[in-house]
């Protein structure tokens, strides 16, 4: 076992290059080259036919939305579109793909050559996109026998072909060099950013969780000021935007490592572990990397027409810096508040909540300085806190209405992550409705008036100050659900000062 | 002219994942090749500004509309697999890795 070098030390004598291939898996209706739904979670083998089973005889047909999909992507990344592209069949004799090829496309992708800026800590990186191109996704293998999930020790596999054929887009860049110590932070930032562009395109569920979006990161390092490409390791289905950070660094610290002690790098696959954020060697590049790609005979050429390119272009969503800048002037954040929301990943979550009809401050206050502390708890992105848009706009809904204080709205937002239900129902449930009935109100403020006298002479001498401690004795005694605001227009009325 | 190698069938074998004896390779090798010379004889059919083609047909832009059409049941799908388990496709054990 390899020593692994701490982060910093690597970064001293390595230059890092990075490559990263994204898989987003469109959300059509149906697949790719037949017409099976699409669906996430069906039973198993429901969403099958003759071609997706590649069975003999069956004849695939392209789906147009899917092509529509992936023109506006290549755009949105600044490609240029093939004017004429095919498929290709890519061979390789695994259960995963029942005709013994995936359809893909080689060296005619239907996108190339463009580039997404990302920003991180106010710094921009142009990360350069080599191509995107169509293929279709596989099924879904299930190793039984063995350590569970993988396949080493598992007896034999069961295989489910409902993903299988449902259109994938895979998005590749050229090698991200010069980014040094930022090199994990860009990476991350460049998948959260092509995540939100699939967003606002409408392309994809893009859940990250549910495999939606799938992320393959290639490292290698370079003696500092070297010109030359290290020899590159490959980690696959890397499915959390904190897993694409942490697996670069990671894989820098152990080809770091590797290179100190004199050792190669062997070029292989690598598997990314949640759990420990370590990776374990997968399978080692070898004659078994041998595709011999040819072009896919059942299918005619792909030749988009200018007119369509155009008129796509005007389908695409605004560019994502300058939604950024107007943004920030339309709800009236300082720089510094717009700093912590884009490095939270916060905008886009902010930016549904405001469309739900709640104040972008409370929007803000809610995302960036409530649920992002239980996102960081947890170890996970702020959109994967569980906690929805609409739910937080539910939330200030029921503050705005005074049927519970922000104190409570953060035990709404417990209940929300631990699905215990809808904001009402946990209040139900939790008993945190703000006593809005004036009674149990009422005898609190007596009880605590009667029991500080000297605190009453005070108010009625004019020290208004005062109050907060009755407050404070009301509210303990209601266990905080009083409306502070109503408390306090009844202690005055109790003591003839309002 | 094109030629292949006794390695070359080798690999390909492998890469098919047939297994081939050394005697079947002595024997195969030289028939692949004589395949492929024959086969290559179209090249010297067409002129050079004749463009390859992979499809015998001239069309461009062939879609469908993306619309969900019936397909199998389950049943009808898993009915002529070897053998079955928990509704899935049950195949031996994978060597190598997963894709
Ligand atoms: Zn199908």
């Amino acid at each position: 076992m390899t020593t692994l070098v701490p982060f910093d030390k690597a970064l001293a004598a390595y230059d890092p290059a990075m490559g990263l291939e994204v898989h987003v898996e469109l959300n059509t209706n149906s697949k790719m080259f037949c017409g099976c739904p699409t669906e996430f979670g069906a039973e198993p083998n429901t969403q099958v036919c003759p071609t997706c089973l590649g069975l003999p005889g069956a004849l695939p047909v392209v789906n147009h939305k899917a092509v529509e999909s992936a023109i506006r992507i290549g755009l949105a990344l600044n490609c240029e579109i093939a004017e004429w592209c095919r498929f290709a069949r890519k061979n390789y004799f695994y259960p995963d793909m029942p005709k013994n090829f995936q359809t893909s496309q080689y060296d005619e992708p239907i996108a190339f050559e463009g580039y997404m800026d990302v920003e991180v800590e106010g710094e921009t990186f142009r990360v350069e996109i080599e191509r995107a191109h169509m293929e279709e996704d596989t099924g879904k293998s299930l190793h039984v026998g063995g350590a569970t999930g993988r396949i080493h020790g598992a007896d034999y596999s069961l295989v489910d072909y409902n993903r299988a054929g449902i259109p994938l887009i895979e998005i590749v860049t050229k090698p991200i060099i010069g980014a040094g110590e930022k090199a994990p932070l860009v990476a991350k930032a460049y998948v959260a950013q092509l995540r939100d562009l699939i967003v606002a395109l409408g392309v994809s569920d893009a859940r990250m969780d549910q495999g939606s979006i799938r992320a393959d990161v290639n490292l290698s390092l370079a003696p500092k000021g070297s010109d030359k490409l290290g020899t590159r390791s490959e980690t696959k289905n890397v499915n959390s935007l904190r897993s694409v950070e942490r697996a670069v660094r990671f894989e820098v610290s152990r080809h770091a490592g590797i290179l100190n002690e004199g050792g190669k790098v062997v070029q292989e696959t690598r598997h990314f572990h949640e759990d420990t954020g370590e990776t374990t060697s997968g399978r080692e590049k070898s004659d078994a990397e041998d595709y011999r790609y040819f072009p896919e005979p059942d299918l005619v050429p792909v030749a988009p027409s200018r007119e369509w390119v155009e008129e796509l272009r005007g389908t695409l969503p605004e560019n994502p810096t300058a939604k950024k800048t107007r943004l920030q002037v339309e709800y009236g954040f300082t720089d510094l508040e717009m700093r912590d929301v884009w490095a939270a990943g916060a905008l886009p979550l902010i930016e549904a909540t405001v469309g739900e009809g709640v104040a972008p401050q409370s929007a803000r206050k809610w995302w960036v300085a409530e649920l992002l502390r239980r996102a960081n708890d947890a170890g996970v992105e702020l959109a994967e806190v569980g906690v929805t848009p609409a739910q937080v706009a539910a939330v200030q809904k029921l503050v705005d209405a005074k049927t519970i204080n922000d104190k409570l709205a953060r035990q709404v937002f417990d209940g929300l992550i631990a699905d215990e239900g809808t904001p009402e129902e946990i209040i139900e449930k939790r008993g945190l409705a703000l006593v809005s009935d004036d009674g149990p109100l009422i005898a609190a403020i007596d009880d605590a008036l009667a029991a500080q006298p000297d605190l009453v002479e005070k108010i009625k001498g004019g020290n208004m100050g005062a109050i907060g401690a009755i407050m404070g004795a009301v509210m303990k005694a209601t266990r905080g659900q009083a409306d502070a605001g109503r408390a306090r227009e009844l202690i005055l009325e109790k003591l003839g000062l309002s | 002219m094109p030629e292949i190698s006794r390695d070359e069938v080798a690999h390909l074998a492998d890469l098919a994942r047939i297994d081939l004896s050394d005697a079947e390779l002595d024997h195969l090798a030289p028939q692949l090749a004589k395949i492929l010379e024959s086969v290559a004889s179209i090249s010297a059919a067409v002129s050079d500004d004749v463009p390859a083609t992979s499809h015998p047909i001239p069309l461009t832009n062939v879609f469908r509309d993306d619309v969900v059409t019936p397909g199998l049941t389950a049943e009808e799908a898993l009915a002529m697999a070897p053998a079955t388990d928990q509704q899935r496709f049950s195949v031996p054990r994978i060597l190598g890795d997963e894709q």
